[in-house]
């Protein structure tokens, strides 16, 4: 009989030979040489580590306890290979135009590199992933015992198995998982070593299979006979589990780590997918093919109460075949390692990249980055992180006291990741998946799993307390983990799928539809989803320095050509490059744009890095990402433009207003000077003929006339007091209007008397007594003294042999219109503008007056309401005066 | 011998007074009313000195003394200008044109004869 210890030597010896293989591939594949490494076969065989030892062992039990559904557990992932093919290229392609590392990678990048979903996916995977790992190491250490002599020694040192299992896979795995940070994260040594190992299982199952049907029943209709005879042929099938559990290993085919892993992160060509749909299914079938004789053959040869799970082992021990036993226990240790290894390197890539790493740079404030340890710390978390992952596995075991609560342990781990499901396929399909979306739909998708299966999974009492089963959370019965609102009476496996499962994908859906992408995840929304449209067949990383170059030069455009050529060295130096390109790896790329995009945008960012490394054409809908970004940018600096043109407007104001000031302050030393010349050319007067008066010795005629023109003059002084007092009250509108009624005829009558009164003159007046009866309602003081003004005017400047001024009325719609018109040769045309203007004139001397009176007259029409104007081509000086009618 | 002095201003009461206190001290007085046709006043006869008023109706002061400083005969002649405006400026414009001397009216008959006499008795 095998003992533990040859048992030990053979594990050991397959492990070496593992290991040399693995060694070998990778060696060939950085030679460039080992076609056969990237086989399509080899790609369909590693997939095969959806079958773990828990299929290994586990169906033949499921069969044994529960028929024909243990089928379900291959028929899912048949259906995918087949049906959903499309699917999972475009999962392939996008995985590999996007350089994706992981499923938590995946995610993430597509709704818009969040690193919260990738925190969120990659804690999920570790819980779903752990009780799974447990699992593996279980059924090692149960294979161990079936070899073993029982009793208590035996068992203790069988039980101490697990740990040495656990840190053999653990030095396995970093070995040939951690060998190399690639960019592409492929490990071509782990992936040919879990081929063989698909290998050893199928060929042990097929080898302890016909030895079942032909060795032990005696050939196929024997068998036919004993499976119709037994249970398994009578266990009733329900529709509504079959239909959960193929859903459910179809979800968890395409959403567990390990499967993203060797499908999408370790696939070196899509074509490979076209083998591997029928391949694979293949495959399936064949190790599923003695599962049901195994089973029954088992149970009607095997004591009752011996464990089912180890039916593939023990047949063979029990009837002394020690060498297909052995043969069958590589085939379960096979299962068992390559699920291990494959699940702690895609864990380990998930823990490193999205927490450790994170948090290790946050602590570190970004310095790390300009220094060159950042690769030694990223394998050293790589490294920390399988070990972590795989004693993670192992406490659960050693927790959990590998009882055979376990065997349930597979489908409760399908269940949570296949809350991935939504999120992951939503966006592969669905441009309007947002990042809140995926976020809630995973929220609540675990919470349930949870809360419905995994909690319960231990067993009432355990962890949730036996009252929350029958009663509910907080006592609310619709919160009870096997009959949430109220649906009680169903399987609790399906309860627990249809409820997380539906209300994932509706939470999921609606966060989605009630918010809006941002720029980011537009792009990745579009990327992804049309990936098919704007990715060229990928090939392998190709990028060059020559890439670096047209990079350096568009980075330079962005930042600034000193900045930027500041940067690229720095990168170069950090990939221990001379010189001042580095290579674009994926890392630069990436941080290259997360530094434009500080600039640009992170949309724009993308395309524009994208354009130059060639990992995809630019397509429409970056475009548009990129047009919202700079519209975006346009509005901003349109603000901007506003608020500059505002300035230039104030600006313009201010200088008109200066100009104003400096016009007025022009004015009023022009007005000054004015009233200074008005003033002092009749005080020289005054004063030279004063001083000749005090000189004495003149006749009476001269003393007569020196006088008079003192007298006179005195008098200009007065009367250029009085206008400017006059004036500037106008002016400042602090006059006070006396409104008073009467006729216009009233009001000419007073202006003539004034003017023609007391001295004789020759100017005749007209009137238009019919026109001048109209009654006025307004200050008849004021309005007198323009009368008086223009009838002055007109008698000192009308120059006509026989001055006439003619006075017109005529009463308008609105407006009562009074015309003063004489007979003289009028003013010239240059001089029209200026009749009005303080002190003009016009070069006019003889006249006395200081030349306000008209000015003065415009401010007083001004504040009657009314104008004073010049009418020209009327033969004379002609001045039109109007009055609104409502004030007449 | 009594020297010629040719008044050129437009405010005839300033005429008149300017004309009874250099006549009375002795001067031969000629006068001009404005600007127009003061050039031709000018040339009609040579005199001592021009009073020049600097605000003649047509033609400023300052015009028509730059017109006397080009001219090639009369050129040299002493003008003494007034003006009623009373600024810095007009001093300065006067000082640039060519004046010789500056009063602001209203001034008394005292100086106005010391001035009168120091140009034209120079000249």
């Amino acid at each position: 009989m095998a003992t533990p210890g040859i048992l030990a030597a053979v594990c050991i010896i397959y492990v070496v030979f593992l290991f040399a293989v693995a060694f070998a591939a990778d060696r060939a594949a950085r030679r460039g040489r080992g076609a056969w490494l990237r086989s399509p076969l080899v790609y369909t065989l590693s997939l095969s580590i959806y079958c773990t030892a828990w299929t290994f062992y586990g169906a033949v039990g499921f069969a044994a306890r529960s028929g024909m559904e243990y089928v379900t557990i291959y028929l899912g992932p048949s259906l995918v290979m087949i049906g959903w093919w499309w699917t999972l290229r475009k999962m392939v392609r996008v995985g590999r135009s996007q350089r994706i590392t992981s499923i938590a990678d995946m995610i993430s990048s597509r709704y818009g590199k969040s690193n919260l979903l990738a925190v969120c996916v990659t804690i999920l995977a570790v819980i779903g992933t752990t009780p799974y790992i447990a699992l593996q190491l279980q059924s090692v250490t149960l294979s161990f015992a079936a070899f073993s002599p029982p009793g208590p020694e035996g068992g203790r040192s069988v039980q101490s198995i697990a740990i040495y299992v656990a840190l053999g896979l653990t030095v396995f795995t970093i070995l040939f998982g951690t060998r190399n940070l690639d960019a592409n994260e492929r490990h071509h040594g782990v992936v040919i070593a879990i081929a063989l190992e698909a290998v050893v299982k199928l060929l042990a199952l097929l080898a302890v299979g016909i030895f079942v049907v032909w060795g032990l029943e005696g050939g196929l209709a024997a068998t036919l006979e004993r499976i119709d005879a037994s249970p398994i042929g009578d266990f009733d099938v329900s529709g509504s589990r079959w239909t959960a559990l193929t859903l459910l290993s179809a979800a968890a085919f395409l959403c567990l780590p390990r499967m993203f892993q060797v499908m999408v992160v370790e696939n070196e060509d899509e074509g490979h997918l076209r083998t591997a749909a029928w391949a694979f299914p293949l495959y399936l079938m064949l190790i599923s093919l003695f599962v049901v004789p195994i089973a029954a053959v088992g149970l009607e040869l095997m004591p009752t109460g011996s464990n089912p799970d180890l039916y593939v082992l023990n047949l063979p021990l029990l009837a002394g075949q020690d060498g297909l036993a052995i043969l069958s226990f590589l085939g379960g240790f096979s299962s068992a390692t390559s699920m291990v290894i494959v699940a702690a390197i895609a864990l380990s890539t998930m823990v490193s990249n999205h927490i450790v790493m994170p948090i290790w740079l946050r602590a570190t404030g970004g310095a790390a980055m300009m220094s060159g340890d950042v690769r030694q710390v990223a394998l050293l978390a790589r490294r920390l992180s399988i070990g972590g992952v795989v004693m993670l596995g192992y406490l659960y075991f050693r927790l959990s006291g590998g009882g055979t609560a376990l065997a349930a342990i597979g489908l409760v781990a399908f269940a949570g990741v296949a809350q991935f499901l939504p999120a992951l396929m939503g966006g592969l399909v669905w441009r309007g998946a947002t990042r809140n979306g995926a976020l809630a739909g995973l929220g609540v998708g675990f919470a349930l799993w949870v809360y419905c299966l995994f909690l319960p999974s231990f067993g009432a009492g355990v962890i949730l307390p036996q009252h929350v089963f029958d009663a509910g959370l907080f006592g609310l019965t619709w919160l009870r983990p096997q009959a949430l609102f109220w649906t009680g009476g169903m399987d609790p496996l399906v309860h627990a799928v249809m409820w997380s499962m539906g209300l994932n994908t509706a939470a999921f859906c609606i966060v989605s539809i009630l918010g809006f992408p941002r720029p980011v995840e537009r792009l990745q929304g579009a990327q992804f989803v049309n990936v098919f449209d704007h990715s060229q067949s990928p090939g392998s990383w190709t990028g060059g320095l020559g890439q670096s170059e047209d990079l350096l030069i568009m980075a330079q455009r962005i930042m600034g050509a000193a900045e930027a050529q500041e940067l690229f060295t720095r990168a170069a130096r950090r990939q221990g490059l001379s010189g001042y390109l580095p290579e674009p790896s994926p890392e630069f790329l990436e941080w290259l744009e997360r530094r434009l995009s500080g600039s640009v945008g992170a949309a724009t960012a993308h395309a524009m890095i994208s354009q130059i490394v060639g990992r995809a054409t630019v397509s429409v809908e970056d475009l548009l990402a990129v047009a919202d970004e700079t519209a975006q940018i346009m509005e901003y600096s349109s603000q901007l433009e506003a608020k500059s043109n505002e300035q230039a407007r104030t600006a313009r104001q201010l200088r008109e207003v200066n100009e104003k000031l400096t016009q007025i302050s022009v004015q009023k030393d022009g007005f000054l000077s004015q009233v200074s010349h008005e003033l002092r050319t009749p005080m020289t007067s005054i004063r030279a003929f004063s001083e000749i008066l005090r000189d004495g010795g003149l006749a009476p005629d001269e003393l007569q006339k020196y006088a008079t023109i003192i007298h006179g003059e005195s008098l200009r002084l007065t009367r250029l007091l009085d206008d400017l007092l006059d004036l500037s009250v106008l002016e400042s509108g602090q006059v006070v209007l006396n409104a008073q009624t009467g006729t216009l005829a009233e009001v000419l009558d007073r202006a003539v008397a004034a003017t023609m009164g007391s001295v004789p003159t020759s100017l005749r007046i007209l009137r238009d007594p019919g026109g001048e009866d109209v009654r006025l309602s307004t200050d008849m003081d004021r309005l007198a003294q323009v009368f008086i003004n223009l009838i002055a005017n007109a008698r000192k400047y009308c120059d006509a042999p026989a001055p006439t001024l003619e006075v017109r009325a005529e009463v308008g719609e609105a407006e009562v219109v009074i015309d003063f018109v004489d007979n003289g040769t009028g003013i010239p045309l240059k001089d029209e503008a200026l009749i009005f203007e303080k002190f003009s004139r016009l070069g006019q001397t003889r006249a006395p007056g200081a030349g306000l009176g008209l000015a003065i007259c415009r401010e007083i029409m001004h504040r009657l309401g009314g104008t004073i104007s010049y009418l020209p081509g009327q033969g004379g000086a002609a001045f039109r005066v109007t009055l609104p009618h409502e004030a007449g | 011998m009594a020297g010629q002095v040719l008044i050129i201003e437009d405010e005839p009461n300033i005429i008149e007074a300017i004309s009874f206190i250099l006549s009375r001290d002795g001067w031969h007085v000629r006068t001009h009313s404005g600007g127009e046709g003061a050039m031709a006043a000018v040339r009609e006869r040579r005199a001592d000195l021009i009073i020049l008023d600097v605000m003649l109706p047509h033609r400023s002061g300052f015009e028509l003394l730059a017109d006397i400083r080009s001219d090639a005969d009369l050129g040299q002649t002493p003008v003494l200008m007034l003006t009623a405006r009373g600024q810095r400026k007009d001093r300065e414009m006067a000082e640039r044109a060519g004046a010789s001397r500056f009063m602001t009216k209203p001034f008394s008959n005292a100086e106005i004869l010391e001035a009168v006499r120091a140009l034209a008795g120079a000249a």
